[in-house]
């Protein structure tokens, strides 16, 4: 490894293939902006850039997805989750990591992380039952949800995380005076900051992207799109012929999360590899 | 309060909700299994016909059949490249940082919304091209025939999944010391076996978390069918998740759907078990 010359081979070879990654998301661009009449089926009318642009087909999309809506109700939930899985999640790390040495914590450990391994598949269908039952399949169950399925994962971090914080600060704090809560709130929190990144960009990844949860949760009740991923395979069904309105309705939902990726890459890449290396 | 109660308080009530929504569910799936049960209505305990009904089930078959076929190619096509990539993208390559930022792109879009995309280059673009360059597999979609929609799944969920795998492997690659390089350098290695000699094992552990973490998804994928063939043609490409799902849920097989679950529940337990029990043990420590 020579340091510092650039590889241009590499370099090169790395360009060719990055277009495989922007190939299909410049098509749906361009697809969103177009009439249908300028489709066609030959191959340079794929990429061709459409000669007047077709905002006309967004406002449609917003119209017929309903798209504030649920995208306000998408916004509701995610943000809902990642604020409980932060704030619960964080409390019961500290007080596991803090008494590791007790079987009784050592145990809720293992088993909030073992269930990792449980398949969504396998808890789905007693859940919708269990759900209805307790009359919460509605949002609130939903966030409820990502609060049980992203335990096992943040409770991994956490724990992993606050084995580096020197149980020093605590012992000087209890000799002031202070009791384990106001120490979790006033000195462990604060010092916890990289790992709350970390969770709150799996748990609003996971959220606002899933397809299944909302569609078991919430199906019961008969509002057919209530957050945005649902919203698309409502439309795909309905409208399928129109791609242009359908693209411009797929680009719509992808909208927020791409902003957001735009402004936060660098928190979102290392908070996936935080995520999954610990 | 003493020490010991506010830890309690920190702990119990969220383990209450968690053993409610997490292992309640699962002991009742067990349960459903030895039933008959529709979904609704009265239902009896039927032992464990459920499950002996299984192991003759054409479509339960074919879909695990399916789904094991498209897990395992899927993860070895998207380890495969992802090391590659990795490795390519911790050179001395330019706009490094720019480059990592879009090939992690499509890891952040719904899967539901990238299935629809590649529906769309598989139904309608593909084939122009084929039909262009006179090449016949390429002509008709690859999803519309039952013996080939496995792939173009294949290709999506890759499409988007390598992003997760390369940044793994590439801070897998930072945690090596290059002074090892040099040393190797010294002794006249060749870089094909410096790789495997030094990279690869030392990125054992991080081969470990792709393989288990990848395999674990795939098995359990869902959004990407139902946007790319809902299943079809002719249910070749239907998951056990989905299999679960439909008839599950809407299909009158709540008790014979949850022995389903139950097994396969089973079976990715095993695999992640037996994947992390013979990965550690090929895993060297520096």
């Amino acid at each position: 490894m020579t340091a510092h010359k650039t590889n241009w081979l590499t370099t090169i070879l790395v360009t060719i293939l990055s277009v495989l990654i922007l190939i299909p998301l410049y098509m749906a661009i361009v697809i969103s902006l177009k009439k249908p009449s300028e489709m066609g089926t030959n191959l340079a009318n794929f990429f061709r850039f459409p000669k007047i642009l077709q905002f006309a087909n967004f406002i449609d999309a917003i119209t017929t997805t309903n798209f504030f809506q649920t995208a306000f109700n998408s916004l509701v939930i995610t943000v809902c989750s990642v604020v409980v899985v932060v704030l619960l999640t964080s409390i019961i790390s500290y007080a596991i990591a803090r008494n590791m040495n007790k079987r009784f914590y050592r145990w809720t450990y293992y088993y909030l992380v073992s269930a990792m391994f449980v398949p969504f598949s396998m808890l789905m269908l007693p859940l919708v039952k269990q759900l209805s039952f307790l009359r919460i399949d509605n949002k609130f169950g939903l966030v409820l949800m990502y609060l049980v399925f992203q335990m096992s994962m943040s409770v991994l971090l956490y724990v992993g995380y606050l084995k580096n914080i020197t149980v020093s600060l605590d012992e000087a704090a209890y000799l002031d005076g202070a009791n384990s809560w106001q120490i979790f709130w006033k000195i462990i929190f604060p010092l916890l900051k990289p790992m709350h990144a970390t969770v709150a960009i799996l748990t609003a990844l996971a959220s606002w992207n899933d397809l299944l949860l909302p569609l078991v949760v919430l199906s019961g009740n008969g509002n057919s799109a209530v957050t945005l991923p649902m919203a698309q395979l409502v439309f795909q069904s309905q409208f399928g012929t129109n791609y242009n309105l359908a693209f411009a309705s797929y680009m719509l939902a992808s909208l927020p999360v791409l902003i957001f990726y735009l402004f936060a890459q660098k928190q979102i890449i290392s908070g996936v590899v935080n995520g999954a290396v610990k | 309060m003493s020490r010991k109660k506010i830890f309690l308080l920190m702990t119990v009530p969220l383990v209450v909700i968690f053993f409610l929504f997490d292992t309640v569910p699962l002991l009742t799936g067990f349960v459903y299994s030895l039933t008959n049960s529709k979904g609704f209505g009265t239902f009896r305990f039927i032992g464990l016909s459920n499950y002996f009904r299984l192991f003759t089930d054409g479509s339960v078959l074919s879909s695990y059949w399916f789904t094991f076929k498209f897990a395992v190619v899927t993860t070895v096509v998207v380890n495969v490249i992802g090391i590659l990539l990795a490795l390519a993208l911790n050179s001395n390559v330019k706009f490094k940082t720019f480059f990592r930022g879009i090939y992690f792109l499509p890891y952040v879009l719904g899967g539901l919304i990238v299935g629809y995309i590649f529906n769309y280059i598989f139904t309608f673009m593909l084939p122009s091209v084929g039909k262009a360059l006179g090449w016949v597999f390429l002509s008709s979609s690859i999803l519309g025939n039952a013996g080939t929609a496995w792939i173009g799944i294949v290709i999506t969920v890759a499409w988007q999944s390598v992003a997760f795998n390369i940044l793994i492997y590439i801070s897998g690659l930072q945690t090596i010391p290059t002074d090892i390089y040099e040393a190797a350098k010294m002794d006249g290695s060749s870089s094909w076996n410096t790789f495997w000699t030094i990279t690869f094992p030392l990125l054992a552990p991080f081969f470990t978390i792709n393989l288990v973490v990848s395999m674990r998804n795939f098995l359990m994928v869902f959004d990407q069918i139902m946007s790319l063939t809902g299943g079809g043609p002719a249910s070749s490409t239907t998951s056990i998740s989905m299999l679960i799902y439909q008839n599950g849920l809407s299909g009158n097989q709540f008790g014979y759907q949850s022995a389903n679950s139950v097994i396969y529940f089973i079976i990715i337990v095993a695999i992640s078990v037996f994947q992390l029990k013979v990965l550690n043990k090929r895993e060297v420590q520096l």
